[in-house]
C-alpha cells in the first residue's frame, strides 16, 4: 500500500517535532495572539485537550491497521509518550497558575472534585507506561509489558470522563469525544477470546483481504 | 435605546472594574453556545429592538410594557459590583441601570405577593441553542423572594460602561443581583412575574443538589464538585490573575445578611 510506505519513511522525530506544534500554538496564542479573558482555563483545558487527543490517537493506531490497513505502530510511542508530555503540562498548569500553589484547597478539592480524582487515575495509569517505554523495558517484560500496557485503555478512560464530568452541562462535542472512546474500545473485543486483546491488536492468523 | 450618562452610586465598590473585553468576551449564556467565547460571537443576530417585558401575576397594573417605558422607572445609575461566577471566577463589572424595586412599585406588587419569576426571551431563530437536545428546558428562568427583589443592591441593567448593553451581556434589560451566583442574574428578560409561591429556576431545575434557589455566594458551602472557597479574578493575562478569597456575599454581607437572619445556608444553598 503506497500510504504505508510513505508512512515507512517518515523519521519517528517527525512525529515528537509534530507533538510539539500544540503547544507551539499554544504559546504564540499567549505571547503575540489574543489571550483572551482568561488565559489560564485557555491554557489548561487546551493543554487537557491535546493530550486526549494523543491518547485516542494512540489507541486508533491498531484499529487503523486492522480495518484500513494503514500501519502507524512505528509512532505509537511517540505518540503516547505526547500524551504523557501534554498530561504532565496540564497537571502543572492546574495547581501552579489556576490554584495558585494553594496546597490546601488542591488537596480538598481534589477529595470534593470527583472528576479530579479521575484525572488523577489517568495520571497513575500513565506512569507505568511512560517508565517501561524503553526498549529494554519491552524486551525484559516480555508479553507482560503488553499486558502492563493495556492500562492506556484506563487512562484513556478516566480522561475522556474527567474531560465530560467537569462540564455544568455536557456539550455535544462532550458526547462526541464519549462517543469515540466507545468506539475504540468496542473495536477490540474480539467475542470468542475473552475481551481484549493485547496492546499490539492481537496477532491474527487470517489478514482482511482489503487490508492489503 | 441610548443610554444616558449615569449617576454614581454610594452601592458602587472601589475596585478597578474589569475591561470592557474581558467583560464582553467570557460570558456564560448557553442560548448561544456553551463556550465562553461563543455568546460573542453568536449573540450580534439577537434583535433587541423592539423589546416588551411583560408584568404578570399578583400586581395591580400588569401588561405589556415597551422597554423605553420600563427604563423610566427611576434615573439610571452608575453600578460597579463585584460578580461572581458560581464556577469560581470573577469579574468586576461598571452596569447601567436601576433598582427592580422601582419597576415593581410602579406595577403595584399586591400584598399576597412573595416571590418574583423572571423569564428570558425565547426565540430559536436567534439562540441557536434553544433546541430540544441541547440538555437544558428553555426558556431559562430564575426567580427571587421579593425581599431581595426589593433590596436596593438588585438592579435591572441596560448598560455597561456607559453604553447600552451588548448583546452577549444580556441586552437590552437584565437583572444583576451582586451578592448571588451570577447565574442568578438572568439575562434578555421578557417577563416578571409575581407569585405567592417560590418560582422554579432553571439550574436548580436541572441539578437541583449543585444549585438551588437562593445561590448566595458563600465561601463556606462548596459546590458538590467544587470549591467556592476561593475565586479567580478575571485579567490581568496569564500569569498575574490572582486566586482571592471569596467572601459571604460576595463581599455585600452588610446590606443583604439580615435578609436571612434564621435561615440555614446550608440548606438553603
Amino acid at each position: 500500500m503506497a500510504l504505508n510506505r510513505g508512512f515507512a519513511k517518515v523519521p519517528v522525530w517527525a512525529v515528537y517535532l509534530a507533538g510539539l506544534l500544540p503547544l507551539a500554538v499554544l504559546v504564540w496564542q499567549m505571547v503575540l495572539g489574543d489571550p483572551g479573558a482568561d488565559p489560564v482555563k485557555t491554557v489548561e483545558h487546551r493543554l487537557g485537550k491535546v493530550a486526549l487527543w494523543f491518547l485516542l490517537g494512540g489507541l486508533a493506531i491498531t484499529p487503523l491497521r486492522r480495518f484500513a490497513g494503514i500501519n502507524l505502530l512505528r509512532f505509537r510511542r511517540a505518540v503516547g509518550l505526547i500524551a504523557a508530555g501534554y498530561v504532565t503540562l496540564h497537571v502543572v498548569v492546574w495547581f501552579s497558575l489556576d490554584m495558585g500553589f494553594l496546597w490546601d484547597q488542591a488537596l480538598s478539592d481534589l477529595w470534593r472534585r470527583r472528576y479530579l480524582l479521575l484525572g488523577v487515575g489517568a495520571v497513575v495509569a500513565l506512569i507505568p507506561l511512560v517508565a517501561t517505554s524503553n526498549d529494554r523495558a519491552i524486551r525484559r517484560l516480555g508479553a507482560n509489558w503488553r499486558r502492563l500496557h493495556r492500562l492506556v485503555y484506563v487512562a484513556a478512560s478516566l480522561g475522556v470522563v474527567h474531560y465530560l464530568w467537569q462540564m455544568k452541562v455536557i456539550s455535544q462535542e462532550g458526547w462526541l469525544w464519549l462517543g469515540v472512546l466507545m468506539l475504540l474500545l468496542a473495536v477490540r473485543i474480539r467475542p470468542g477470546f475473552g475481551g481484549f486483546p493485547g496492546a499490539r491488536g492481537g496477532v491474527r492468523k487470517t489478514s482482511r483481504p482489503e487490508a492489503q | 435605546a441610548a443610554v444616558a450618562k449615569p449617576a454614581a452610586s454610594p452601592y458602587s465598590t472601589d475596585a478597578a472594574p474589569n475591561a470592557l473585553k474581558d467583560i464582553t468576551s467570557y460570558n456564560n449564556y448557553y442560548e448561544f453556545g456553551f463556550g465562553k467565547e461563543d455568546p460573542a460571537q453568536n449573540a450580534g443576530r439577537l434583535v433587541t429592538d423592539p423589546w416588551t417585558v411583560e408584568i404578570a401575576g399578583l400586581v395591580d397594573r400588569p401588561g405589556n410594557w415597551g422597554l423605553d417605558d420600563v427604563l423610566r422607572s427611576a434615573p439610571a445609575e452608575e453600578r460597579i459590583y463585584r460578580f461572581r461566577c458560581v464556577e469560581a471566577w470573577s469579574m468586576v463589572i461598571p452596569w447601567t441601570g436601576f433598582p427592580l424595586s422601582a419597576l415593581l412599585n410602579r406595577a403595584g406588587v399586591q400584598p399576597s405577593a412573595k416571590y418574583v419569576a423572571f423569564q428570558t426571551l425565547y426565540r430559536p431563530s436567534q439562540m441557536p441553542m434553544q433546541t430540544p437536545g441541547s440538555g437544558i428546558e428553555w426558556p431559562y428562568v430564575e426567580g427571587l423572594r421579593l425581599d431581595e427583589a426589593m433590596h436596593p443592591l438588585t438592579i435591572l441593567a441596560s448598560g455597561l460602561y456607559d453604553a447600552p448593553l451588548p448583546n452577549q451581556s444580556g441586552a437590552p434589560l437584565r437583572l444583576v443581583v451582586p451578592w448571588k451566583y451570577g447565574f442568578k442574574s438572568i439575562k434578555a428578560v421578557v417577563k416578571i412575574t409575581l407569585t405567592d409561591r417560590q418560582p422554579p429556576t432553571t439550574w436548580n431545575r436541572m441539578q437541583p443538589n449543585e444549585y438551588g434557589f437562593y445561590a448566595n455566594v458563600n465561601p463556606a458551602v462548596d459546590h458538590p464538585r467544587w470549591s467556592q472557597a476561593t475565586e479567580r479574578r478575571i485579567g490581568g493575562g496569564l500569569f498575574s490573575s490572582r486566586r482571592v478569597p471569596t467572601l459571604p456575599f460576595n463581599g455585600y454581607g452588610e446590606e443583604v445578611a439580615s435578609l436571612y437572619s434564621g435561615m440555614d445556608l446550608r440548606a438553603n444553598y
